[in-house]
């Protein structure tokens, strides 16, 4: 990697400041993208700011109707928290048992992979961001591939989730690196059926198609023959398109099954 | 004494507790005084005319050394990289080899071919200056498309058509003449898909010249140090053999793709006499991905003729096999010796031809990967017969049956050039249905039916040519050495002993394996015996380890070492027992005359031998050392069968391996432990091959796989439990009976997969690796 200058913080203040003082900076919280990238020499701040230093950015609280997850709270806690069994469930599927130790929710929400699966979930779940700011709705939130509402230097705080009455996860992994080829999110939730798709196009989306569906009828069989345009999912040596079409359905029908 | 360490046991690994405690010395875990880091500049481009390159500012960086490029090793006599077998076309021309320097001069041929080196203090810095080599390139359209590559753009002056061989083997009229009187032909076009060596360690080079005798040391990550040091000396001029010593200490895998010799350690043990200091490099991931030699990448036709009846009468296979950018150094070998000769597998099939063309592409070279030819021959033959039962509707195992070379007929000569020695196949065949529980297989799939899956079984019956090999045979055939073994058993003067064989053990447990056979034949303690191997000052000689050659040629050596050991220990015991030699006998470690209590142990003979005082020195000479080089009369050849159940899920088309059983037929078996643990890996690798592994280029020549990201490595969670099992007839023709178990696992496995996942679906035709989306469209007819 390039040489940059390092700093490790101990608040959101001290870290938005220095951001902003510095040319170019990046925050580091889990690593699991930055490292590896910064390793390969494909960027080159001249500055990383180390947010693990922040204590009240960690943790899971769990408050009427909801859970509050702090930014920096790794996946492998957040999959040992049950509040939301889905949320547990999807968390404990992310990468390998290195990466849940060390990736966190924050960094993952605020890279916006195409093929990450908090991104399905936040969407799924109707979640806020908070951040030093402000909140932001996950509808709001999730803009384009590797693009989020987020402005420079802003810095995700805390996600909250609310409680659903019913939700669950199904992923079909990538076999090289286990991100999602499509991973479908369905929650059945105090504003209705919400079906997020993570993996298949350029952004995680919502399936509203599949949604009116399911809010007529929440049976698996009910999505079959659900005909969902793949003409803008991304196509790689991994799944065509139509293969990625074919996946939103029949992750989606498990994604019921399971909740049934 | 031996039994609970001799041959037979399952003895615990020396070498693991070295591994797995990080106290392993791998050639990155060593530095010398001084010692400064190499970058290799490498193209991004497929194929591209070098029109110049501009080091200026790179060498002006920080910390920089020296740049140099393909000019400053060529001006400074510095050979091509050669390939180490001839092999020619059926119309008696040599084939056309390409000139490979280590540092490109004129054209580059692939992405992360090089075309400079950059020396610094640090890597950092090295990697910095790296940077700064400005190169200006001529890009030209590259030649991707193995199938294509004859009628595509010209790569290499000196190849027309992109044409290294054409190849073949075999009676092509007899096997007309079968094909004519056939009533049933099954014929496949078969792609062998193209797969990236991945072993743990990356390569690996450190290099040094003593400037006082002039001696260059390299430690480097080779399967076969003394050939890379013959290489590097002999063609490629570094310095004479005697000044060029090679140590491959610890090495983390090899699968076939550390046998080579490469342009990095070549241009890192010149390039230090060049700047007087002792040079590092070790790849990173991406440039094992990019550079390291890549294996299989074969497109095929082939046909089994049959009688109304189900014999096989003939056999023709036509290849494409991808050589990539150039010649490495044993390429040219593996689609044609290696490959055709192993096309009768286990079965009497009178009529074979087999033609093999093999083509240059701009890709990164392709030679021996885990298996070498022969799991490209048994995915020919093992999918064919698998079609042909399934075309003909009888049972696969019976055809099989049906056809095997019976016990009574050994030895067997092939129309493809081999002489098997010895095996039993249905005895394989048989064990292997009953671990399979194959009778209750209908069971098994009407259960997973009622649960909307789709299950299959699928057959391997395998054959391997190893222990290579006669060394006039494969010099006859074009090898550019001979492929015996070398090794040295020395009795230290208290009775332990330390053997240096000319193998290489990275992964496979020599230290432990070989102790073993020495431990036993001279019942002495098996600690007391340690293994030496990978320093060419330390071994007389040696061809390395790769194609499951190891214990039958070497652990041959060995053995015979180690009778001369005892041959010459029984004439001084003759003296200490003042009897006769030919009256001592020696069990478990000890001398005795008979008729007599007197006995010796084999430290106390030993001892005497390195005291003389109790035998005539003018006979007989001091010390207990002795040589052998052994070089096998025939290759062995393993064989056995592999059975694989499937279960596909048809709404995502993913495969799931329920069960897998492999018995095979390795002869002797040393270490029970370490032959499973063999056979467990190559199967793993086998299964990655059938479902996962693939290395793709684009359009462009750009390599899609060049991470864990893109390239699927089978994991833990991929494969099931193994059933594994043996069954033994020895090898004739060498001292241990052993055949050897390295490559079994991926010679066998992937045409087992294809076929479970080929039943499943009732399809013939299945590309491989068969992703989740190949299965799927093969169940919805896209």
């Amino acid at each position: 990697m390039y040489s940059f200058n390092y700093h490790c913080v101990s608040s959101t203040e001290e870290a938005s400041a220095l951001f902003d003082s510095c040319e170019s900076a990046v925050y580091l919280s889990g690593g699991m993208t930055l490292i590896p990238t910064l390793k390969q020499r494909l960027d080159y701040p001249t500055d990383v700011i180390d947010l693990r230093g922040i204590d009240d950015l960690e943790g899971i609280v769990a408050e009427i109707g909801s859970i509050r997850v702090g930014s920096r709270t790794c996946h492998a806690d957040v999959a040992c928290n049950q509040h939301i069994h889905a949320l547990a469930d999807l968390a404990g599927g992310i990468g390998d048992l290195q990466v849940r130790n060390c990736g966190t929710i924050g960094g993952s929400i605020a890279n916006n992979d195409p093929a990450a699966d908090y991104p399905a979930a936040l969407l799924g779940l109707g979640a806020t961001v908070h951040t030093n700011n402000r909140d932001i709705g996950a509808d709001d939130f999730f803009v384009d591939l590797f693009e989020t509402a987020l402005e420079m230097g802003e810095i995700v705080t805390a996600v909250s989730f609310p409680q659903p009455q019913r939700a669950a996860y199904v992923k079909f992994p990538n076999p090289a690196s286990r991100y999602a080829v499509v991973g479908v999110f369905v929650a059945d939730t105090s504003a209705g059926i919400r079906v997020a798709v993570t993996g298949a196009g350029s952004c995680v989306f919502r399936a509203t198609a599949i949604e009116d569906v399911l809010q007529r009828d929440f049976r698996p069989a009910a999505v079959e023959g659900v005909s969902v345009d793949h003409s803008n999912f991304n196509s790689d040596i991994h799944a065509s398109q139509e293969f990625r079409g074919h996946l939103v359905t029949e992750m989606t029908k498990r994604a019921v099954a399971k909740i049934a | 004494m031996t039994s609970k360490t001799g041959i037979g046991a399952s003895v615990v690994r020396k070498e693991d507790a070295r591994f797995i405690t990080g106290t392993g010395g791998y050639t990155d875990d060593l530095s010398l005084p001084g010692q400064v880091y190499c970058v290799f500049v490498r193209s991004p481009h497929a194929r591209a005319v070098i029109k110049s390159v501009d080091t200026t500012d790179a060498e002006s960086a920080e910390g920089v050394i020296a740049v140099f490029t393909g000019e400053d090793l060529r001006s400074d006599g510095i050979g091509d990289l050669p390939c180490g077998w001839m092999v020619k076309s059926k119309d008696g021309s040599d084939m056309l080899a390409p000139s490979h320097p280590a540092i490109a001069t004129t054209n580059v041929n692939y992405v992360g071919d090089i075309y400079a080196m950059v020396i610094a203090k640090t890597i950092e810095e090295a990697k910095n200056a790296a940077e700064l080599v400005e190169a200006d390139f001529d890009i030209l359209t590259p030649v991707v498309d193995v199938a294509t590559a004859t009628t595509a753009d010209q790569i290499h002056e000196n190849v027309p058509h992109n044409q290294c061989y054409d190849w073949e083997l075999g009676d092509s009229a007899a096997t007309e003449a079968a094909f004519a009187n056939a009533t049933h032909v099954t014929s496949l076009d078969i792609v062998n898909n193209r797969l990236i060596p991945n072993a743990i360690e990356p390569r690996a080079a450190l290099g040094n010249h003593d400037p006082a005798s002039g001696l260059y040391t390299l430690y480097t990550t080779s399967q076969n140090p003394h050939l890379e040091r013959l290489i590097l000396a002999a063609f490629v001029n570094v310095a004479p053999e005697a000044k060029l010593h090679v140590i491959s200490p610890d090495v983390g895998g090899g699968f076939g793709s550390k046998i080579f010799v490469y342009a990095e350690e070549t241009a890192v043990i010149w390039a230090t006499a060049k700047v007087g200091r002792p040079i590092k490099w070790r790849a990173e991931r991406i440039e094992s991905f990019q550079a390291d030699a890549h294996g299989r990448d074969h497109v095929t036709h082939a046909e089994l003729a049959l009688s109304r009846e189900g014999d096989f009468l003939g056999l023709r296979v036509k290849t494409i096999a991808n050589m990539g950018a150039y010649l490495s150094t044993f390429a040219s070998s593996v689609p044609t010796y290696l490959y055709g000769t192993l096309l009768s597998g286990q079965y009497r099939t009178p009529a074979i031809h087999v033609e093999v063309k093999s083509v240059f592409t701009n890709t990164a070279p392709v030679d021996a990967y885990r298996g070498a030819g022969r799991p490209e021959a048994t995915y020919v033959v093992e999918r064919l017969v698998e079609t042909a039962a399934r075309e003909l509707g009888v049972d696969p195992a019976d055809l099989r049956r049906k056809n095997f070379i019976q016990p009574s007929d050994f030895p067997y000569a092939t129309p493809v050039a081999l002489t098997y020695d010895t095996g039993d196949y249905e005895a394989s065949l048989e064990r292997a249905l009953s671990l399979a529980k194959y009778s209750e297989f209908a069971k098994r799939r009407n259960e997973s039916e009622a649960n909307g899956r789709k299950r299959g079984i699928g057959f391997s019956c395998y054959i391997e040519a190893c222990g290579l090999a006669p060394s006039q045979v494969a010099l006859s055939l074009g090898a550019g050495v001979g492929l015996f073994e070398s090794a040295e058993v020395r009795v230290d003067v208290t009775g332990s002993v330390t053997v240096m064989t000319g193998t290489h053990s990275h992964g496979q447990g020599h230290e432990t394996t070989f102790a073993q056979v020495v431990s036993d034949k001279l019942g002495i303690p098996f600690e007391n015996v340690t293994v030496v191997h990978g320093d060419t000052s330390k071994s007389d000689y040696g061809l390395g380890t790769y194609g499951s050659r190891s214990l039958a040629v070497g652990g041959s050596a060995i053995a015979t070492a180690t009778d001369k050991v005892i041959a010459k220990a029984k004439k001084i015991a003759a003296h200490m027992l003042n009897s006769t030699e030919e009256q001592v006998s020696f069990d478990d470690g000890i001398f005795k005359i008979p008729d007599s209590n007197e006995s010796l142990s084999f430290g106390e003979v030993a001892f005497s031998a390195y005291v003389p005082g109790n035998f005539p020195i003018e006979e007989l000479e001091p010390g207990l050392s002795e040589k052998a080089f052994y070089d096998p009369a025939n290759f062995t050849y393993p064989a056995g069968t592999h059975i694989c159940e499937v279960e596909v899920d048809p709404g995502t088309g993913t495969t799931k391996i329920e069960s897998f059983v492999a018995v095979d037929d390795f002869g002797t078996v040393i270490n029970p432990m370490i032959v499973e643990g063999q056979v467990h890996g190559g199967i793993t690798q086998g299964i990655g091959q059938a479902l996962l592994e693939h290395g793709v280029y684009d359009d462009d020549g750009q390599l899609l796989t060049g991470s864990y990201m893109d390239y699927a490595m089978p994991r833990a969670d991929d494969v099931p439990d193994f059933i594994v099992d043996t069954t033994v007839t020895p090898c004739t023709h060498n001292p241990l009976g052993a055949k050897g178990c390295g490559e079994a696992g991926a010679i066998g496995a992937t045409a087992a997969v294809m076929n479970a996942i080929t039943n499943a679906l009732d399809v013939n035709e299945l590309a491989m690796p068969a992703t989740a989306e190949t299965v799927w469209r093969a169940l919805t007819g896209e």
